[in-house]
């Protein structure tokens, strides 16, 4: 298993991919957290779903982890496409014969291959932190928000709390998109299928009947990140998550062990 | 052990059609054995499921003395390039053979060893999308070279090389083989396969219709004498000679065309002097592979 997560780290960290995406990560994280700092005092929405987040919220010890979750969904599709494309890819090139002509162990394959994505989702959330911990120390005094509160120990111990969080979405998200991609052993439609759904069909589901918030597998996954919200708690989300990812990998890791490989 | 791959009744079904249907065959250890059939024979199914990357629908073998049911007791002593070269086109030949060397725990060292083996030292370092198909193949060769392998299975090795580089993948091939490496090799390059392989195993419609030593083949089939009269208008004369005395004959080429063992030269020589006519030149000519092949295979 670790033999093949060696192989899987060489291949995650070419410049095309590896650049692209610590670029696409750390300009979003930027951005995102801009916007909070440099709209805390215009009174309009600043947050999440147009919250109104103003300089004595971003002020507490909380306001130091804010422009780093705040990201969290954009960097869990992220990992859905990095997962996804680099799962499915192994069909469309026909690389798989040669991975498991070199390591006939598919269930060692599939778990070195998620352990080397799970470093990777580790590398980009922990992009994440620096760039919107910097942002938000740089425009703290821009927007007015004193930062003394972020150097105690409850706002170093809700860092290390968030941190774990938006890294279980990371997962979770990366997770989904390598069920789709061993499902649909074609990254296109895996990532395709994977972003329309939790970009678009959950937002429109989630926004129309708001009573299936609770169960759409985007929402909860982004939820973990949160830490819970006032109408989904953490542990529901928790719980949630798990069971359809649970559920998802069992079926596609028993597709991936019993499937022929004949392309 | 004796033999590097054993195949007994094996089977793939897909839906209603029958991929491979009950062959049976061996490859002794230490020979270069030829693959051999036309498109869609079962060849690559086959392949894939000594490789165990598809299961058998029936029957039993085993690669280097192990059941095929259990890829895992003999692919790392197993090369191999499955329908032709296949690898991550963003990486560069080099590192797509570390990404292999790393999965099967082999030494990184190899990597410029094998590189340098497939004439790829220099190109070792570009991408792979950038190569051309020779240079594709011969990364895939240098892959399936990377366990140092009891037993290298090639699909199609030569596919896209120029005739220098197809002389260079035959040494290749020749020197495993004489390093006590078994070679079982699919190509439809026949001449190719006449001058390496030792034994061969012919497929059609999923069926074996041989398998054994080429040489045996190749003797089973009927030669051609070929006589050349000293003057044209005798070619009737001898024709009738070979037709009177029950041989199939026809004239081409300025020349009679006699199905007829060699032995039967100096007979015919005998009767057309006989005859009076002087022949100018009397040749055997027995039928190639790819001649044999086609007459097997109805291609």
């Amino acid at each position: 298993m670790f033999n093949v997560m060696r192989a899987e780290l060489r291949k995650l960290r070419r410049p095309t991919l590896l650049v692209s995406t610590i670029l696409v990560v750390a300009v979003l994280t930027a951005l995102f957290t801009s916007i909070v700092y440099l709209r805390a005092n215009s009174g309009q929405g600043n947050g999440q779903r147009g919250e109104i987040i103003s300089p004595a919220i971003l002020s507490q010890a909380a306001g130091l982890v804010y422009g780093f979750k705040i990201v969290s969904f954009f960097l869990g599709i992220t990992a859905l496409c990095v997962f996804a494309s680099q799962t499915a890819q192994e069909y469309t090139l026909g690389t798989l014969r040669n991975l498991l002509v070199r390591q006939p162990s598919r269930m060692k394959i599939l778990s070195g291959k998620y352990l080397s994505m799970v470093i990777f989702a580790i590398a980009l959330v922990t992009i994440d932190a620096i760039v919107a911990i910097s942002v938000s120390y740089g425009l703290a005094p821009h927007a007015k928000v004193t930062t003394t509160a972020w150097f105690t120990s409850t706002a170093l111990s809700l860092l290390g709390r968030t941190f774990i969080n938006v890294l279980l979405t990371t997962i979770a998200f990366g997770t989904f998109g390598m069920i789709l991609g061993l499902l649909f052993r074609s990254p296109i439609s895996a990532i395709s299928t994977g972003v329309i759904w939790s970009l678009i069909l959950e937002t429109i589901l989630g926004g129309v009947v708001s009573s299936t918030q609770k169960w759409l597998p985007g929402q909860n996954f982004d939820n973990i990140a949160q830490g819970g919200s006032l109408t989904v708690s953490y542990q529901w989300s928790m719980g949630i998550s798990a069971a359809y990812l649970v559920v998802g990998f069992a079926i596609v890791a028993i597709l991936f062990k019993r499937r022929d490989v004949a392309n | 052990m004796t033999s590097a791959i054993s195949v007994t009744d094996l089977t793939k079904v897909y839906g209603e059609r029958s991929a491979l249907s009950h062959a049976t065959f061996e490859v002794p250890l230490g020979t270069v054995c030829g693959f051999v059939g036309p498109n869609g024979s079962g060849k690559t199914t086959t392949i894939r499921m000594l490789l165990g990357l598809i299961s058998p629908t029936g029957g039993t073998g085993t690669v280097l003395g192990e059941s095929i049911s259990h890829p895992e007791r003999y692919l790392p002593q197993v090369g191999a390039m499955i329908e032709g070269p296949a690898f991550y086109p963003g990486l560069s030949g080099a590192e797509n053979l570390k990404v292999l060397a790393s999965l099967g725990g082999f030494p990184k060292e190899r990597v410029a060893t094998l590189l340098e083996k497939v004439g790829l030292e220099d190109r070792g370092g570009s991408k792979y999308k950038t190569y051309s198909l020779g240079m594709k193949q011969r990364l895939g060769i240098a892959a399936a070279l990377l366990p140092d392998p009891k037993l290298l299975v090639l699909d199609e090795p030569t596919n896209g090389l120029d005739p220098s580089g197809i002389q260079e993948v035959r040494n290749l091939i020749k020197d495993l083989a004489s390093e006590g490496t078994s070679v079982f090799v699919s190509s439809h390059l026949l001449s190719e396969l006449e001058m390496i392989a030792e034994s061969l195993v012919m497929l059609r419609e999923g069926k074996v219709l041989f398998a054994g030593r080429t040489k045996d083949l190749l003797a089973a089939q009927i030669a051609t004498l070929v006589a050349q009269p000293e003057f044209t208008v005798d070619l009737n004369k001898l024709l009738d000679i070979a037709i009177r005395h029950g041989r199939e004959a026809s004239v081409g080429d300025g020349a009679v065309h006699i199905v007829a063992d060699a032995d039967w030269g100096a007979t015919f020589n005998r009767l057309a002097f006989n005859a009076g006519v002087t022949l100018s030149a009397l040749t055997v000519t027995q039928p190639t592979l790819e001649e044999t092949f086609f007459e097997m295979t109805g291609e």
